[in-house]
Formats: structure tokens, C-alpha cells, sequence
């Protein structure tokens, strides 16, 4: 940067003294001219002209020409000479300088804006850094200071707790202590309370012997008269055998009881082997089938068999005289094993739903969840369909049951029924077969009716031939003899055709004739079965997509 | 629900007869025996000095009256009047007096508990017993009467020994391990004795009917132990109340403990109803005044009513921790009681004297809890259902039951405090005793039928 020097602006005046100052200082840094030259405020023209005029005067211009030239030299401008030797200034020459000058001069100028930007700005920045250096410095003392507090509470309550520590041993001694001392002084009392007590003891001795020897006569009863005993019965004389009694009955009372309890803890127990039976029942029920895990199923399969071939044993068998102890294991092992698996089945579920709950909620999954929920009230409604179900049965047996008599009469009644039933079915299937037998009697009595209906509608037709042949011949004896050979075959085709047509018309009645007969469902069914089958036999068209055409036409028949 | 007068009474001796037909109180040393239900004076006997105690014979036709300065026993008959028995033990002295089971034996305890004397109504026998202990019950009887069993103290060691009533023939005796025996009392079914010691000593020991040891139960050492026990009526279980403020109940199968019961000063689970009785203060309308002044009129002036009102869980009770250095402190569970119908256990803990505790046993959690505003004098159970009625020293007689909580006041002139109750055997009516007065309280079924309700007052 070089050295500052505050070089005040003379006032203004064009005092010699002022020349004598500039001169002195410019032997004193002639390199810092230039920028001395530069950092004075632009003084007024007259002042630039003293000041300007204190480096050339009139006296020293071919010095100071020449100072100028080889300072322009040194920096590497042309020599301002015109010639190297001659003392004739080059105009153009010290012009071009001057403009090179002023050029560097404006870079110089420039330079040192940017300088003192940036030395502004490395100011600032070496400002906050400082700052920050010393808050950072600020806030490490406080930590150091806070470590240090700490680490002498914790000192502290360490020394406490080792106090607390110490007490609660001494207290713990001290109790310690203290108990012994109140033993020893429980024993020390009483033996204390015995001495005084075998000396009372005497005493009392002595004062029941002074007592019984008196003879007191007050020592009496008075009564009116005897009263009789309470049971009525008269006193006993004590002897071994009313001891002997004594026990017994003792010993009875105490049976008593003890058969008592031991009853109800019978019972107790046989109810709650029935409950966990119960229970590992519907634990086994509500388990999922052991088709995924093989693994499983390979360890508790055998087991499970085996359980269950010993569930089934006793189940068979009276359960209150099974009371040993492995069959009591069994139980209670089985029951332990079932509930845990209930309990991981009942887990994995749990983490399923807990699954479905946080990961992503598919449409899927919400519909079955909903699926789920519609079943589930479905069942529920089918539960209480059938619950109601069951408690209607349940009120018709009792009805049924309520007849106050005693097994065999119900027995009997039941029997009854039965009998009843089965004489009423049996009437049923003699009805059935009459009606059969009748309908088979009907069916050929009008076959036989239809035949002779047949054989005397041809007996009918042909005389009708014969006659209208007969009439026709009478008539047509004058005709010509040429249509004759055609008619009789035209008419033997129509009459076969009727007698076609007959057949069929007779055919077809049968089944309308069937539909009107039957009283039964059954032989109605049948009968019209075998009406089909006759139909189709009548008919006798082979194809087989015409055969359901016609059980469709039939059945419309029939319907109709 | 009515209330007799009161008649005079003193020494607190009132009591029905077992058959519930009449009520023996005595007055000084006059007799009078009373018809329950009109309270009309039936018999009127005179005894030779200030009657001590009375008992009822089991078949109610005898009534003794025990003497005990004169140490003399009268004994009298309700069917015949006339006859008299006088028992007199002389210069033995007497101390205690009671009946046997049969109702035709009186067991007499001499001074200094020198012996027991077993005086005969029928015959001319006399038996006695050596050696009785003195403890506060040293004779129990089993519930059918069939057995006896006597505390005995022999060369410094205790034994209990097992009579058979009917012929008063030794059955069992047998030596116990207890330092010092402080009480005796069979289980209800008269198959187990239970026996306890002092109460510097907790201990608890059960035998069989045949003297066989069948437990020992001892919670803690060197505490103040047992200070009362109480058999359910099935026997299933045994509460023993002690020092330390808790009750502890041993099943009948095992002899173990099932649970402790703590009376802890303040009450915090929610689960538990705390009715505290509050009083509330009369509205006397001034036109109603009249002179002489009515009863009723008097009883609202001069006492106030009280009613029960619910309080809100957690409740803190009146805490007294008592003097140290006195004997016999006024703390741990002073008294105890199973319901008749085993479902309920009222206790009162001392440190706590103005609450009575109720548990339900079925649960066995703290059921109910009485605040009141005196000290509890005593409660009892009603002989047929869940229903206590509790005294507190003031005119009000307070009545529990599992539905609910009522304060009942005495209709009386003046003073009446009430100190002991006594239920009828029929749980139809009560006789409440004070110092100098008891009246009986009829709570049987109106006149239209309706059974009597309780209501909160």
C-alpha cells in the first residue's frame, strides 16, 4: 500500500513555503511522487499551478526535461528528445507519453478501486469471522464451565448415593440389631413370666386346697327340684363303653365331614374336567386344519391322534374313576399345548390385520373385510333362524312330552305311533295299489273299448265303401269304368289314411283319457311316462333333436 | 318400622330369647322378662344382688342371672314361676358363668380361674375342670353342642382339652404351641378348633375335633399379632384380624392365606361406594311450636337429623395413630363379622374408629365403605340376611344392606345414646341398648303388607 502520509492541502496561496514544502518531501520519497501526486484532492488551478510549478521552474526546465525523460525512459516510453543527443523536444513524442501516461494513470486508478473493494470486502469478512471467533470462543467456555458443574454434581450425588448406601447398611444392622435384642428379651421375659407364674401357680394351689378344706357350707347348690334332662333321657353311668362311644362318634362326626368335602370336591372336579374337555374341544375346533405346516403336523400328529384316541377313551369311560394322575397330566398337558397353538394362531392373525391396518389398504382388501362382515351377519342371521328353529322343536317335544306318565306308557305311546303310522302307510299302499290296479283295468277296458272302436269304425267304413261303391256303381253304370281303378285306391288311401289318422286320434286319446283318471301324484307321473313313451313309440320319429320337442308339446298338453 | 318407649336398663344386659319369643333385661338387680312383640312384662324376678350377667337357656326355658360380687347364680324358669335354684360357690368366688349346650348345665369359673365347676340341673353331680386357663375365651362350645373345648394351663404350657357334652367325659387333651393362649373358638361345622395366641405373638394354630394338629399360620414376628377372629358361617373361612391394621383370610382347604384385607387411611379405587353421614340441619317452622313440645318436635330440635350421602373416591379418613406406650392399643382391627349368608365381612380398624369396613367376600374386595360422624360402638349382622346395623354412642340407629344406606333416628325425649344392639333371632326387630335405657326397634312388615323398604333419608 506504502506509507500514508496525511499530507494536508495547504491553503490556498501561493506561498513560497509551500514550494519549500513540496520540495522537501519530494527528496525525501521521490518513487511515492506519483501517487502523492495521485491522492491529493485536485487543487484549485491556482494552487496546481504552484504546485506544478514547484517541480520545474524557470531555472531547473532542462533538468527537470531531462529527469522527465529518463524517468519516461526507465518505464519505457520513447525518449521525449527528438533527437538521442540534441535538446529539442519531440512534441508528438511527449504527447504520445502524456497519453500513455493518462492511460496507465486511468488503469491505475482503476486498480486501485478494485483493490479497495476487495480490501473492504476481506475487511467485513475478517470483521465476522472475528465475531464469530469469539462468540465460539464465548460459547466453549460456557460448555467447558457447564461440563465442569456437571461432572461436580454428579461427583456430588455419587457421594450421596454412597451415603445413602452407608446408611441404609447401618440401618439395616441396626434393625438387625435391634431384633436380637427384643429376642433376647422375648426369652429373657419370659422365663421372667414363668418363674412369677410357677410361683403363682403355688399360690393358687395353696388357695385351693385352703378353699376345698373349709368345707364351706355355702358351697351349694339350692334348688326347688331336680329338672329332667333336656332329651329327655335319664343320665349314664361313665364307663369304658361310653368312652369307647365317645370316640366313635367323634370319629363319625369327623367322617362326616371330611366325605362331605370330599363330595363336593368331586364334583368341583368332575365339572371342570368337563369344562376343559370343553374347552380343548373348541380350542381344537376353532385351530386351522394342520394342512400348511407339515413340520407341525409331523410333531403333533401322532401326538394329536394319540390325544385324541385318549380323549375318545375317556369320554367313553366314567370319568370320576379316571382320577389318576397321568390321565390328569394328559388332560392338563394337552390343554397347555392346544391353547398355545390357539394363542400363535390368534397372534399371527393379529399381526395379519395389523398388516392390513398400516401397509397399503387395497380395494381388495376393503371389499373382502366388507365380504367378511355380510357373512358374518348372514351367519348370524342363520344362527338365530336356527336357534328359533330349535326352540320351536324344542317347545313341540315337550308338548309331546308333557303327558305325565312314566317310561313304559311313553314307551308304549311311542310304539303307538308308530304302529299308527305304519298301519296308516300301509292303508296308504293298499289304496295306492287298488287305485293302480283300477287304472290298469280302466287303461285296457278302453284300449279294448278303443279296439273295438277301431274294428267298428272299419267294419263302419267299409260298409261305408261297400255302400257308396254300390251307390256309385248304380249310379255310374253309364259312366265310363276308367275312374273306377283310381278310386278305389284314392279311397283305400283315405281310409287308410283315416285308419291312420284313427290310429293316432286313438293313440292320442289315451293319454288325455289318462290325465283325466289319476288320483295320485305318483301313478299320474307314471301313467303320463308311459303315455310318452307310448306317444313317441306311436309317432315313431327317430330324430333325436324332436324327441325333447315333443316331451315339450306333451307337457304343454298335459298343462293345458 | 316403629320404635318402642324406653324402658330402663342396666349393665347393658338385654337380650332375646333364643326361641324369640321374650326379651330379659335387667334393671339393677330385678329381672323383668318381656313379651317381643307387645314388650308387655311377662315374669318379674328378684335377684339377692346387682345382676352382672344373664344368659338364656338354648331351649329358652331357663334364664340365669350371674352375681358376681356375692358369687352367687340364680337361676330362673319361665314355665313355673315358682321355682327357684340358687348356686352359690361360696368363698371360691366367681368370675364367669355360663350355660351348656343342653340347657341343663351351668359351667361356674371360681376366682383366680382356680377350677371350673360344672353344676347339673338334673342330677346331684358335680364335676369340675382343673386348671382353666384365664383368658378371655377359654371355654367354647361347638355349634351343635355336641363337644366342649376348655383352655388349660398346666406347668407353664398351655393344653386344650375336649369334652364331650352329653356325659362331660374327657376326649381329647392335648398341649398346644402357643406362648400364651389368648382365645379358643370352634369353625361353625364343629370339625376344627381354632387357637391363637397373645397378641405379642402372631400366631394361629388349627386343630381337628380327634386333637390332631392340621396347621399353624403365623404372618409375621415379633409386631403386635392377633387381635380378633371371625369363622365364616360355612367354615370355608377364617378372618383373622391383627395389630398391623390388616385381615387375613385363611381358606379351609389348605389353611393358606388367600388375601389380606389393608384399611389404608385413604380409599382410592373407584370400584368402592364410601357413604359418609352427614348431618343436616332441621327445618323448624316457628308456627309449629306448641307447649308442651310434641316428641317428635323435641327429638328434631334437639338432635340432628343425619343422612347419608356418597362420597367421591379417593376419601381420606379421620387417621389416630394411638400412644405408644401404653398397653392394649387402640389400633388394628378391633372387630370382625361374616354376614349369615357368607357373602359380606364387616371389620372396624382402631385407627380409623369412625369408618366401618364392608368386603364382599365373592370378590373379596372392599365393597363398602361407613363413614361416620361418631366412633363406631358396635355393629351386628342381622341372624338372616346381609343386613348391619351399626351404633355410633348417639340416638341413631344406621342399617347396611346391599341396597343401600339409611340413618335411622330414635324417637326420644332426651338423651339416648346408644352403645350396644342386639337383633332379634328372627332379624324382624332390635333391641338398642344404652347405659340406662334400651328400647326395642320393630322394623317388621307394616300393616298393609308391603315389606319395609330402605330409603335413603
Amino acid at each position: 500500500m506504502g506509507d500514508w502520509k496525511t499530507v494536508t492541502v495547504p491553503v490556498l496561496s501561493s506561498d513560497s513555503k509551500n514550494i519549500f514544502q513540496y520540495t522537501s518531501e519530494k527528496k525525501i520519497s521521490p518513487p511515492n511522487m506519483n501517487s502523492q501526486v495521485l491522492r491529493l484532492p485536485l487543487p484549485s488551478s491556482k494552487s496546481m499551478h504552484s504546485f506544478f510549478s514547484a517541480f520545474c521552474t524557470e531555472e531547473n526546465i532542462e533538468q527537470s526535461i531531462s529527469y522527465l525523460n529518463r524517468e519516461l525512459t526507465t518505464l519505457g516510453f520513447p525518449s521525449i528528445y527528438a533527437e538521442s543527443k540534441g535538446k529539442e523536444l519531440n512534441l508528438i513524442s511527449i504527447i504520445n507519453c502524456m497519453n500513455e501516461l493518462l492511460v496507465l494513470q486511468h488503469k491505475n486508478l482503476r486498480a486501485q478501486e478494485e483493490v479497495e473493494m476487495q480490501h473492504l470486502k476481506l475487511g467485513s469478512d475478517m470483521d465476522h469471522l472475528q465475531n464469530c471467533y469469539a462468540k465460539l470462543k464465548e460459547q466453549l467456555e460456557l460448555s467447558k464451565r457447564e461440563i465442569v458443574g456437571l461432572q461436580e454434581r454428579d461427583r456430588q450425588l455419587q457421594s450421596k448415593n454412597r451415603n445413602l448406601h452407608q446408611l441404609l447398611k447401618n440401618e439395616k444392622d441396626e434393625v438387625q440389631k435391634l431384633q436380637n435384642i427384643i429376642s433376647s428379651r422375648a426369652t429373657q421375659y419370659n422365663h421372667d413370666m414363668k418363674r412369677k407364674e410357677r410361683e403363682y401357680n403355688k399360690l393358687k394351689e395353696r388357695l385351693h386346697q385352703l378353699v376345698m378344706n373349709k368345707k364351706d357350707k355355702k358351697i351349694a347348690m339350692e334348688v326347688l327340684n331336680y329338672v329332667g334332662r333336656a332329651d329327655g333321657k335319664r343320665g349314664a353311668w361313665r364307663t369304658d363303653k361310653t368312652e369307647a362311644r365317645n370316640e366313635e362318634q367323634m370319629y363319625k362326626v369327623l367322617l362326616n365331614d371330611y366325605e362331605q368335602r370330599q363330595k363336593q370336591l368331586l364334583l368341583e372336579n368332575a365339572e371342570l374336567k368337563k369344562v376343559l374337555q370343553q374347552m380343548k374341544k373348541e380350542i381344537i375346533s376353532l385351530l386351522p386344519p394342520q394342512k400348511q405346516k407339515p413340520k407341525e403336523r409331523s410333531e403333533d400328529g401322532p401326538v394329536l391322534s394319540d390325544l385324541e384316541e385318549d380323549i375318545g377313551e375317556l369320554n367313553k369311560e366314567n370319568m370320576w374313576e379316571l382320577s389318576c394322575e397321568t390321565v390328569r397330566e394328559q388332560l392338563t398337558n394337552s390343554i397347555r399345548k392346544q391353547w398355545r397353538m390357539l394363542k400363535n394362531h390368534v397372534e399371527k392373525l393379529d399381526n395379519q390385520v395389523s398388516r392390513v391396518h398400516s401397509g397399503t389398504l387395497n380395494d381388495k382388501d376393503v371389499i373382502s373385510r366388507e365380504d367378511h362382515e355380510l357373512e358374518t351377519e348372514k351367519l348370524e342371521l342363520e344362527i338365530q333362524q336356527c336357534k328359533e328353529m330349535i326352540k320351536t322343536q324344542q317347545q313341540l317335544l315337550q308338548q309331546q312330552l308333557m303327558s305325565p306318565c312314566d317310561d313304559d306308557t311313553t314307551l308304549l305311546l311311542q310304539d303307538c305311533y308308530l304302529l299308527e303310522e305304519r298301519e296308516r302307510l300301509q292303508e296308504e299302499w293298499r289304496l295306492f295299489q287298488e287305485q293302480k290296479k283300477n287304472f290298469e283295468k280302466e287303461r285296457r277296458s278302453f284300449t279294448e273299448a278303443a279296439i273295438r272302436l277301431g274294428l267298428e269304425r272299419k267294419a263302419f267304413e267299409e260298409d261305408r265303401g261297400a255302400w257308396l261303391k254300390q251307390q256309385f256303381l248304380s249310379m255310374s253304370t253309364d259312366y265310363k269304368q276308367s275312374e273306377n281303378v283310381t278310386t278305389p285306391s284314392a279311397f283305400i288311401g283315405t281310409s287308410d289314411q283315416d285308419n291312420r289318422v284313427v290310429n293316432s286320434m286313438s293313440q292320442q286319446k289315451k293319454p288325455h283319457c289318462m290325465l283325466s283318471g289319476p288320483i295320485s301324484a305318483e301313478s299320474c307321473q307314471t301313467s303320463q311316462y308311459i303315455s310318452h313313451n307310448s306317444f313317441n313309440a306311436a309317432l315313431k320319429k327317430p330324430a333325436g333333436d324332436s324327441k325333447p320337442n315333443q316331451w315339450e308339446e306333451s307337457d304343454k298338453e298335459e298343462t293345458e | 318400622m316403629d320404635f318402642s318407649e324406653l324402658f330402663k336398663l342396666s349393665g347393658l344386659l338385654g337380650r332375646f330369647s333364643p326361641d324369640g319369643k321374650c326379651l330379659a333385661s335387667c334393671v339393677q338387680y330385678r329381672l323383668i322378662i318381656r313379651d317381643v312383640n307387645t314388650l308387655q312384662i311377662l315374669q318379674l324376678y328378684t335377684c339377692l344382688d346387682q345382676i352382672q350377667y344373664i344368659e338364656w337357656s338354648s331351649d329358652s326355658l331357663f334364664i340365669l342371672c350371674a352375681m358376681y360380687k356375692r358369687g352367687i347364680v340364680q337361676v330362673w324358669s319361665l314355665e313355673q314361676p315358682d321355682w327357684h335354684c340358687k348356686i352359690d360357690e361360696g368363698s371360691a368366688g366367681l368370675v364367669a358363668s355360663c350355660w351348656s349346650p343342653d340347657g341343663r348345665h351351668i359351667l361356674n369359673t371360681t376366682e383366680f380361674h382356680l377350677r371350673i365347676t360344672v353344676w347339673s340341673l338334673c342330677t346331684k353331680s358335680v364335676s369340675y375342670i382343673k386348671y382353666p386357663k384365664a383368658c378371655q375365651q377359654g371355654i367354647a362350645f361347638t355349634k351343635d353342642g355336641r363337644y366342649m373345648a376348655v383352655a388349660e394351663r398346666r406347668d407353664c404350657k398351655d393344653f386344650v382339652s375336649l369334652f364331650v357334652c352329653s356325659n362331660w367325659q374327657l376326649l381329647r387333651h392335648f398341649d398346644t404351641e402357643t406362648q400364651d393362649l389368648f382365645g379358643i373358638e370352634w369353625a361353625p361345622n364343629g370339625c376344627v378348633l381354632a387357637v391363637w395366641d397373645t397378641c405379642l405373638e402372631y400366631k394361629i394354630l388349627l386343630y381337628s375335633l380327634d386333637g390332631r394338629l392340621l396347621s399353624t399360620y403365623q404372618a409375621y414376628e415379633w409386631s403386635l399379632g392377633i387381635k380378633s377372629i371371625a369363622w365364616s358361617p360355612s367354615s370355608q373361612f377364617l378372618a383373622i384380624g391383627s395389630y398391623d391394621e390388616k385381615v387375613r383370610i385363611l381358606n379351609h382347604v389348605t389353611w393358606k392365606k388367600i388375601t389380606e384385607f389393608e384399611h389404608p387411611a385413604t380409599v382410592t379405587n373407584t370400584k368402592t361406594i364410601v357413604y359418609k353421614e352427614v348431618e343436616k340441619s332441621p327445618s323448624v317452622e316457628t308456627e309449629r311450636f306448641s307447649f308442651p313440645p310434641t316428641r317428635a318436635l323435641a327429638s328434631s330440635v334437639f338432635s340432628t337429623q343425619s343422612k347419608y350421602d356418597i362420597s367421591q373416591v379417593p376419601v381420606s379418613f379421620q387417621y389416630i395413630k394411638p400412644v405408644a406406650d401404653r398397653a392394649n392399643p387402640k389400633m388394628g382391627i378391633g372387630m370382625l363379622a361374616f354376614s349369615p349368608d357368607n357373602c359380606f365381612l364387616a371389620t372396624k380398624n382402631d385407627n380409623i374408629p369412625n369408618a366401618v369396613w364392608i368386603w364382599d367376600i365373592q370378590k373379596l374386595k372392599l365393597f363398602v365403605v361407613l363413614e361416620q360422624l361418631c366412633a363406631i360402638q358396635s355393629f351386628q349382622w342381622d341372624p338372616r340376611q346381609p343386613r348391619l346395623a351399626v351404633c355410633t354412642g348417639n340416638s341413631k340407629v344406621y342399617l347396611w344392606s346391599p341396597a343401600g344406606c339409611v340413618s335411622v333416628q330414635v324417637p326420644t325425649e332426651g338423651d339416648f345414646q346408644i352403645v350396644s344392639l342386639c337383633w332379634h333371632p328372627s332379624g324382624d326387630s332390635m333391641a338398642l341398648l344404652s347405659k340406662d335405657n334400651f328400647c326395642v326397634f320393630f322394623m317388621a312388615t307394616a300393616k298393609d303388607g308391603t315389606k319395609w323398604q330402605v330409603r335413603f333419608s
